[in-house]
């Protein structure tokens, strides 16, 4: 098949800091090499974009960006953020230009970068559809013919004459979301959107975003966070860093690189780490896994016997605390909890400052799994933090015959519940 | 398949500087006909007075230019009726400024919606041009109501053929406005220094067109300065105005079409700058 998009030697470079001091210098500078034909002299000193580490004030967003996408196709695009991924949705929907480099196109683009874009609050959902219809490129008639089916996909007829301010957020989103669903562009360009409304709405989303490309023929860009949803839509994705591409290939592969790099994290000794959350008045020093037979691993047989030792620092008043540990799987969502206001409300820090929490039957199907904790005062919202860190270690479920039926149980990213089966 | 044929586009770094999409704009003309409908359903949702403010901006500034240009200082209104010959300058006036102020705006004011999805992006000044002679329209039309008053009662006023002029008068004053207007915008999404400049710049040239002073007058006290009167393109559009409707003014071709060339450059020049600004502006703004 033909390709849709194709994108040669892409690159964006972009200005930091403030761009009022000083720059007016660098404009007479860059009008006056552009004079005697020189090339730009601040593109040259432009670098990998790294957001952590300083360097000059030009960066690269986007460097040497090469791909195509096939008609039919829904391509993912994952990385962190910062990666570069919204820059180059952003060429792609023509909200900027790139530095250098081409992008070819064969039909019409819409974009989908955020939802509810150019809604007026004082207008009614009636008459934001067709602006906002409008706005994503679409005709009058066009919106007429559609009105219908989208009131309907966004379920908010018996509000469609008030005002939009009046709306709930979720309701404001379904209506937004409705209107980008029917547009009929030959290449659309989706940005998180998904990440909105409720699980019941995101399946709609979902399936509306597979009718497009499957039953339409229509080719699809999708960036998400998401790696659920990446991998239930897109045959092919593009892992980004610092601005290039650095894999594509099968979505199932890409991920797993990410995954792979995201979770390289945790190899970062706890007193390294940079990212605790909290007043730090109380914090964890050092985590420990220990198996069944009392030895530290990170490898663990389903049903076996799993405590963690909490090596804590830091004194309190009053001793009391809060202490919360929640497993979660690779896709990010959690799958056991453990509170500590839950299993022991009395828990007080102890002279040795260690907390073990011990669990009998680690009851996980095979797979890979991080752990997250939060010490808190007295509740756990962000403010009462003392300490907390995502991802601080990480575990592996092994394969094994848990059933006692001589055969290998599979993998999965979720609990395993003994069970018998009988006839 | 030939690559040529059916490439829908090519995005590149530098579009050609003269290279303005008209027939885009006129593809987008729906959106264009809803912005302008926003714009006015949305202005005065939420008043008590509604739309009655259209009015009572013009009324009241007329009245106080009689009181204070008419009354404590005396300029003479070239012996028409001062409400009428006030009211006339106001309402155009109006046009032109609204017109230059609200699209010097353009860009930071719709930073959000450009940031996030293409459109031609002429089109949102354009809007503006439209929804204001909404506006114009409606002050117009009580302008009308005070001279048919004044009509009535025997005031020495003569409205001519000349009232067919007003399209294209209209139409000079948009020209004008929007040239201005995109050109500044295009500048301010770097150097927000002409925001400032525009405030009171809109109100300084005010006086320097014959709206509370007729050109006559100008004319008279500055001698062989003169000229800087009516190098402003506005001064004969609105002596134009007051000569077509009131009978009293200056209707001087020449004015006319040295005030046309230079809607035309102006507009060119700002459509042009537009046009390079807004590539890139969202790295800027």
């Amino acid at each position: 098949m033909s390709w849709m998009i194709k994108i040669e030697d892409v690159s964006k470079m972009y200005r930091l800091g403030l761009v009022s001091s000083g720059t007016l210098q660098d404009d007479f500078k860059r009008a006056w090499y552009k004079f005697k034909g020189k090339e730009d002299p601040f593109l040259k000193i432009g670098e990998e974009n790294k957001r952590d580490t300083a360097g000059s004030d030009y960066v690269w967003a986007l460097k040497d960006i090469n791909f195509e996408v096939k008609k039919g196709e829904i391509l993912g695009i994952i990385g962190k953020n910062g990666a570069g991924k919204s820059t180059l949705l952003k060429l792609l929907s023509k909200v900027t230009k790139p530095s250098t480099g081409s992008i070819k196109t064969r039909g019409r683009i819409a974009s989908l970068l955020e939802v509810g874009t150019g809604f007026h609050p004082e207008l009614t959902g009636r008459e934001n559809i067709f602006l906002n219809g409008a706005i994503l490129g679409m005709k009058k008639s066009e919106i007429k013919s559609k009105f219908d089916e989208i009131v309907d996909f966004s379920g908010c007829e018996r509000y469609i004459d008030t005002p939009v301010k009046r709306y709930s957020s979720g309701m404001y989103v379904r209506l937004a979301f409705a209107v980008a669903a029917h547009l009929e562009p030959e290449i659309l360009v989706v940005d998180e959107v998904l990440a909105v409304g409720d699980a019941e709405f995101q399946k709609k989303a979902i399936g509306k975003m597979k009718d497009v490309s499957q039953g339409q023929g229509r080719t699809v860009l999708f960036v998400s966070h998401n790696m659920g949803s990446i991998k239930s839509l897109c045959s092919k994705s593009i892992l980004m860093k610092n601005g290039t591409i650095t894999k594509y290939g099968k979505t199932d592969e890409v991920i797993n690189t990410y995954l792979n790099d995201s979770s390289s994290n945790s190899i970062v000794p706890l007193n390294e780490r940079d990212d605790r959350k909290g007043s730090g008045k109380l914090i964890a020093e050092s985590i420990k896994l220990y198996n069944s037979n009392n030895i530290e691993t990170s490898e663990f047989i389903p049903g076996e016997r799993m405590k963690l030792i909490f090596k804590l620092n830091g004194n309190l008043e009053s001793g009391k605390f809060l202490f919360n540990v929640i497993f979660t799987n690779n896709f990010g969502s959690a799958v056991a909890m453990f509170r500590s206001d839950e299993i022991n409300p009395n828990l007080e820090l102890n002279t040795e400052k260690i907390i073990s929490i011990e669990i009998p039957k680690l009851n996980l199907r095979p797979e890979h799994y991080n752990i997250s904790y939060y010490i808190a005062n007295n509740s756990f919202s962000s403010e009462n933090f003392y300490d907390s860190l995502e991802n601080c270690v990480s575990f592996e479920v092994l394969n094994f015959d848990y059933f006692k039926s001589g055969k290998m149980i599979k993998n999965g990213n979720f609990g395993l519940i003994n069970a018998n089966i009988h006839s | 398949m030939n690559e040529k044929e059916d490439l829908h586009e090519i995005i590149t770094p530098k579009k050609h500087l003269f290279d303005v999409n008209l027939k885009e704009i006129w593809n987008y003309k729906d959106l264009l006909f809803l912005f302008v409908r926003r714009d006015f359903v949305a202005v005065y949702k939420q008043t008590i007075l509604g739309p009655l403010w259209f009015f009572i901006q013009p009324i009241f500034t007329t009245l106080i230019f009689t009181v204070v240009f008419g009354r404590l200082a005396s300029i003479p209104t070239d012996g028409l009726p001062p409400v009428l010959f006030y009211m006339i300058g106001i309402t155009c006036w109006n046009y032109f400024a609204e017109c230059l102020i609200k699209t010097s705006n353009t860009f930071i004011l719709n930073s959000n919606i450009f940031g996030k999805v293409y459109f031609p992006r002429l089109v949102l000044p354009i809007s503006i041009v439209i929804s204001s002679i909404l506006k114009f329209g409606i002050q117009f039309v009580l302008f009308i109501s005070f001279l048919i008053y004044y009509y009535i009662q025997g005031a020495d006023i003569q409205p001519n053929i000349f009232i067919l002029l007003l399209p294209f008068l209209l139409l000079l004053m948009a020209g004008l406005g929007l040239g201005f207007g995109i050109f500044i915008s295009s500048l301010t999404t770097k150097y927000r220094d002409f925001q400032f400049l525009i405030a009171f710049g809109v109100q300084l040239f005010m006086y320097a067109t014959p709206i509370v002073y007729p050109l006559s007058l100008a004319k008279e006290k500055l001698g062989s300065y003169s000229w800087i009167a009516v190098a402003n393109p506005m001064t004969s559009i609105i002596e134009a105005m007051k000569y077509a409707f009131l009978g009293h003014g200056e209707l001087n071709w020449y004015y006319l079409a040295y005030s046309t060339l230079f809607m035309m450059v102006l507009l060119f020049i700002g459509v042009v700058t537009f046009n390079k600004v807004e590539q890139t502006f969202m790295d800027t703004v």
